[in-house]
């Protein structure tokens, strides 16, 4: 009796593999699996069996049904992992993409290398504690000039051919003006840190000089400060603009508003001061122009020169953001050409 | 300035010092060069003998010499028409520099030519002061030259020239003897005296009268010098002034320039016998006519200052004389005019007239003390060099101050300016090295500044002397030690540009001056145009009104180089004239057209792009639910169809919109906000608000409307009917259907912060909204 169910394990088995062999879908596996385990299966009509046993064979033939039935589920469930594992694969593959396809951005803004600049400097003198002021573009002769020492008919008007819109007004053609407003405006007349950015205008277009231009001006006034300060300052100022290694050199020179006057050049950022085409093989290039307040314009803008002591400085904006991106020719920051607008996209985290 | 070597050394020896470093000192100093080195450029000359000269064989007009030139006697093929045996000339040697390039030994037509001869024009002398004969063939030097030796020496050419960039406070440089101090103090030389004495004659012909009619003249000096012999000026005074860029042309002329060269005082010579014995200096009449000796009839004003006799005007003062009096090879008699002008005067009427060495040097300002030197250097040149008998009279009106200056200062003050700590011994030493005086008492110094330094009159002046001779770049940098605080900026305008960026828009920079033409549009305002005065071209004439035609030419420039995907914006000041007041505002404009993106995700921009960037920036700010779009007072510019004044709190802040087709073929979209109307308005605070804890629920509803109904209409209706349980209306799907009638989908969310909504509570809501909102837009549900 025994050998009769071994036999029919076997038989079981072999039929079940031949079976499994032709399956193809998990619906074929399921017919196959109902055909051994379903309700009138197989293997469970072998199990309803066991009542008619002899009860004292039971224990050995429970066991070797119970054997087939694990056999039968082991191979049923290692085709049903074939069959998934298939489809899985099936679905990668099916699924598998393009990577060097271009990815899908948003669109990439790009902020004016002018304001780059200005922004830059802007957040190096708030972290020294200057206000950022700004000031009227269409100016009166007096804040433009008559403040700042410059009366009518000055030789320095000269070199700051302006564009009048009636006799008294002009668009200026220097921040400086920002200087007597922002003194005329202190009440306390106390002490005054501050720089002012913006747009300037002076008759001039060429690759060098645009009739449109922009300045920043800065204005210290305090007790006891000298023109050492000043030098001070702006070393800190060329070395977060053009790099740690910039030197600061003084020249003497003339302006209206200050006295003494400077002319400040700085070490040439590109060749570190050997000489090359940018700095004229000099080694040095010429920033800006700087000095100590002139007692007239302290006087004029209602501060006691017998107090108050002050620097100013100025310089080109479009000439910073030239000499720090590279640019050969002013005109290229106001034709607005989208080629070299979309440039200036990337953040400088360094 | 041009500062001739050769003329410097008469007042100042510096002949030991090269050229290089005299001009670097000077820039050290404060005036910076343009340019310095040899007058004449050319290298590699030597004088020689042609020793024979015989036809080139294959030519008509090549001739083959050979040249002695002390060492070596050269083979040279030479063309020039004068070339013959015996003379003396200049040889440029093999590997000579010239202004037309290097010479080298060749052969010309089968001849071996180790060489040049050379005429004056081929050894660069500007062509200005070249004589016919210069350029026509070579030079032909003088017996004496001797062979071997440098010709230019022998010419007299071997001078040095500084091309000085000055700054306009130092009219004293424009002078030799300027020069003279300021170098001087460099290397603390000192300056050598000017030869002024000469004999005068008895004068027997009535006093020479001036009469000053004008606050703008306070010096005039005239003098008579008679029997003048007009010829060339002697050789050093016209190589002198060619040196210092200044053409030779007689004696007399040479003798004017020369002065003013030396002293830095412009003079005037007129022919005294057409002139007249009397001498008016006025102001010009309103349109009175002179012919300048340019031949030119000029237009005059009551601004400029004329030289008269009783009935008109002889010469414009300061700036050109007249034709009339002007000095002619037969004049015998002259009368010298040194004179002071007002400084202001003189450039008003020069910017009309014409520029020149003269009027640069009165707009600078004069030294009195130097009017008076001038006028006797004058003197003594004609007698030496015209032959000119020199009256004993001077006519002299004078109101000028000739007085040295004096400033007290103290060592002191003048540390404490720069932040240095010189020695009062050496402050005391530059000060002499200046050629001031100075008296030493107990606390201050003081310092007698002689008049020639018209640009010093305060302790500061003093205080840039001390350093600019000091040595101002000795001064070590020391940061100012302040009270520390908070530095204060707009964060408003900033903050725009940011979001602008990063909501993918490139930032340009255009001009403020537009063409006229442009300025009153893309605005229905009506508004004064600011126009300049003198602009310097049709393209700049205007200041905008608004940074639209701006945007637009920034399209048009880049549409022209075939980049028509712009996505743009600026942030600029606009201008206009109120009530005779002059106002400016900050504006943000963008210009969006072509694609939005390219390449395979290809997006064209449309109207919702621009509107999208107008929400998005108007939300950053904070101003959600505040805005909404009018379709009024659209420019004609904007379709009428797709654009709008945007309204915020009420008031309109910009105008959005397509391009009117008649404007541009193109689908432009533009957009304009009023920043300083939008910063004036008042946000409220951002803060947390309550998150409902109970669960929402979301319900779809798709209505079929007229085309001419909007959006913000059923949206309007919807919130009506909604109730406070409506928290949340997305309209998520739209599309057209044939009958002149569309479909808008909306997903409406509500929800309650106290309980979680059932059906029951939502549904009659939800179907008082369908209803309301079919019945009131007369539309229909989709889906019923």
């Amino acid at each position: 009796m025994e050998k009769e169910y071994e036999k029919r394990n076997i038989e079981i088995i072999d039929e079940l593999k031949k079976d499994l062999n032709s399956v193809k879908t998990s619906n074929d596996l399921v017919v196959v699996k109902a055909k051994y385990l379903g309700k009138d299966g197989i293997v469970t009509l072998l199990s309803k069996g066991m009542k008619d046993i002899e009860p004292e064979k039971r224990g050995v033939i429970g066991k070797i049904i119970n054997d087939i039935r694990t056999n039968v589920t082991t191979l049923i469930e290692e085709k049903d992992n074939l069959i998934k594992q298939e489809l899985l694969e099936k679905k990668l593959n099916d699924e598998k993409i393009d990577i060097t396809l271009p990815g899908k951005k948003n669109r990439r803004g790009s902020m004016h290398p002018f304001n780059r600049i200005v922004e830059e400097i802007e957040d190096l003198f708030v972290s020294m504690g200057y206000d950022i002021l700004s000031g009227p573009e269409l100016e009166t002769d007096e804040y433009c000039f008559q403040r700042l020492n410059i009366p009518l008919g000055h030789p320095v008007r000269d070199t700051q051919d302006s564009f009048y819109v009636d006799p008294l007004h002009l668009l200026r053609t220097q921040t400086s003006s920002v200087q007597a407003r922002c003194m005329e405006s202190n009440k306390e007349k106390g002490p005054i840190r501050m720089i002012c950015p913006g747009k300037t205008y002076r008759r001039d277009d060429d690759a060098t000089h645009s009739h449109q231009f922009g300045q920043f001006e800065g204005l210290v006034i305090d007790k006891n400060v000298t023109l050492a300060n000043l030098k001070g300052t702006l070393e800190v100022m060329a070395k977060t603009l053009l790099g740690e290694k910039t030197n600061v050199r003084f020249r003497p020179s003339y302006f209206p508003f200050t006295e003494p006057s400077v002319e400040v050049d700085v070490s040439c950022f590109r060749c570190g001061g050997k000489g090359c085409s940018l700095c004229k093989n000099t080694g040095w290039i010429e920033l800006l122009g700087a000095g100590m307040v002139h007692p007239n314009v302290l006087r004029s803008n209602g501060y006691d020169p017998d107090k108050y002591t002050g620097f100013a400085f100025g310089t080109g904006i479009d000439r910073l953001a030239m000499m720090k991106y590279n640019i050969p020719d002013i005109r290229l920051m106001y034709t607005n050409d989208i080629r070299f607008l979309k440039q200036f996209d990337r953040k400088e985290l360094k | 300035m041009k500062l001739s070597r050769k003329f410097l050394n008469d007042y100042l020896d510096t002949s030991d010092i090269d050229i290089k470093k005299l001009a670097d000192d000077m820039t050290s100093i404060g005036n910076e060069y343009a340019s310095c080195g040899s007058f004449i450029k050319a290298t590699g000359l030597i004088i020689g003998k042609v020793v024979s000269c015989v036809m080139h064989p294959d030519s008509d007009h090549l001739h083959l010499c050979k040249v002695d030139i002390g060492k070596e006697t050269l083979d040279i093929v030479c063309g020039a028409p004068n070339v013959r045996e015996g003379i003396k000339v200049i040889v440029a040697e093999d590997g000579a520099v010239l202004p037309g390039g290097t010479i080298k030994k060749g052969k010309i037509r089968g001849y071996e030519s180790c060489g040049m001869i050379c005429s004056i024009e081929e050894l660069g002398l500007e062509h200005k002061f070249l004589k016919e004969e210069d350029i026509k063939g070579i030079c032909e030097l003088g017996e004496d030259a001797k062979v071997g030796e440098d010709p230019l020496k022998y010419l007299g050419l071997d001078d040095e020239v500084i091309d000085f960039e000055l700054t306009s406070n130092r009219g004293d440089l424009l002078s030799i003897i300027g020069m003279a101090y300021e170098i001087g103090a460099i290397y603390n030389r000192k300056v050598n005296d000017i030869e002024l004495k000469y004999p005068t004659i008895k004068d027997e012909t009535d006093k020479f009268k001036v009469s000053v009619k004008t606050n703008k003249c306070n010096l005039f000096l005239a003098k008579k010098a008679f029997n003048v012999k007009i010829m060339d000026s002697p050789d050093f005074i016209q190589k002198r002034l060619m040196s210092s860029g200044i053409r030779p042309i007689n004696n007399v002329v040479d003798i004017s320039n020369y002065v003013m060269l030396e002293t830095g005082q412009p003079l005037h010579f007129y022919d005294l016998d057409r002139l007249g014995n009397e001498i008016i200096v006025r102001d010009a009449k309103e349109n009175e006519e002179l012919v300048t000796l340019d031949n030119i009839k000029r237009n005059l004003s009551n601004d400029d200052i004329v030289i008269a006799d009783k009935e008109h005007a002889v010469g414009l003062a300061g700036v050109m004389g007249g034709l009339d009096t002007e000095v002619e090879k037969d004049t015998k008699n002259i009368l010298i005019e040194s004179a002071i002008f007002d400084n202001v005067s003189i450039r008003l009427t020069s910017k009309k007239i014409l520029r020149s060495e003269a009027s640069n040097r009165f707009e600078k300002g004069l030294d009195p003390n130097r009017t008076y030197m001038a006028m006797e250097r004058a003197c003594f040149l004609l007698n030496k060099y015209a032959n000119a008998d020199i009256s004993s009279e001077i006519t002299i009106f004078d109101e000028s101050n000739k007085d040295d200056k004096i400033i007290n200062i103290s060592v002191c003050e003048i540390n404490g300016l720069l932040g240095l700590n010189i020695s009062k011994e050496e402050i005391i030493n530059i000060f002499n090295r200046l050629g001031f005086t100075v008296k030493d008492s107990k606390n201050d110094l003081e310092v007698t500044v002689p008049s020639r330094r018209i640009d010093i009159s305060i302790k500061e002046d003093l205080i840039e002397e001390v350093a600019r001779i000091y040595g101002i770049d000795k001064i070590e940098g020391v940061l100012p030690v302040l009270d520390t605080k908070k530095g204060c900026y707009n964060k408003f305008i900033r903050g725009i540009r940011e979001k602008m960026v990063e909501l993918g828009l490139n930032e340009t920079m255009s001009y403020t001056l537009i063409p006229n033409d442009l300025s009153h549009q893309y605005t229905n305002d009506s508004f004064d145009e600011i126009n300049l005065l003198d602009p310097m071209s049709d393209d700049h004439r205007t200041l905008r009104y608004s940074l639209l035609p701006s945007m637009m030419m920034i399209y048009d420039y880049n549409s022209k180089r075939n980049n028509k995907d712009l996505s743009i914006f600026e942030i600029g000041k606009n201008f206009k004239k109120v009530n005779g007041e002059y106002l400016e505002s900050s504006t943000l404009a963008v210009l969006m057209s072509g694609n939005y993106q390219d390449g395979l995700y290809k997006e064209k921009v449309d109207f919702y792009h621009l509107k999208g960037v107008m929400e998005e920036l108007l939300d950053y700010l904070g101003f959600n639910n505040r805005y909404s779009l009018s379709v009024t007072d659209i420019p004609q510019e904007f379709h009428p169809g797709a654009s709008a004044s945007i309204i915020l709190n009420g008031m309109k802040v910009g105008i959005i919109g397509k391009v009117h087709p008649n404007v541009s073929k193109n689908d432009i979209y533009l957009m304009e906000l009023y920043l300083d109307l939008i910063e004036k308005l008042g946000v409220g605070k951002m803060e947390y608000k309550e998150i409902s804890k109970y669960p929402s629920i979301s319900k779809d509803v798709a209505f079929i409307v007229d085309n001419n109904i909007n959006n913000e209409e059923i949206i309007k209706e919807i919130k009506k009917s909604g109730g406070k349980h409506l928290v949340k209306i997305d309209l998520f799907d739209l599309y057209k259907l044939d009958n002149n009638k569309k479909s808008l989908a909306y997903n409406l969310v509500f929800s309650d912060q106290n309980q979680t909504l059932t059906d029951e509570i939502v549904m009659p809501l939800f179907n008082k909204i369908i209803s309301d909102v079919t019945s009131k837009l007369k539309c229909e549900l989709r889906d019923k």
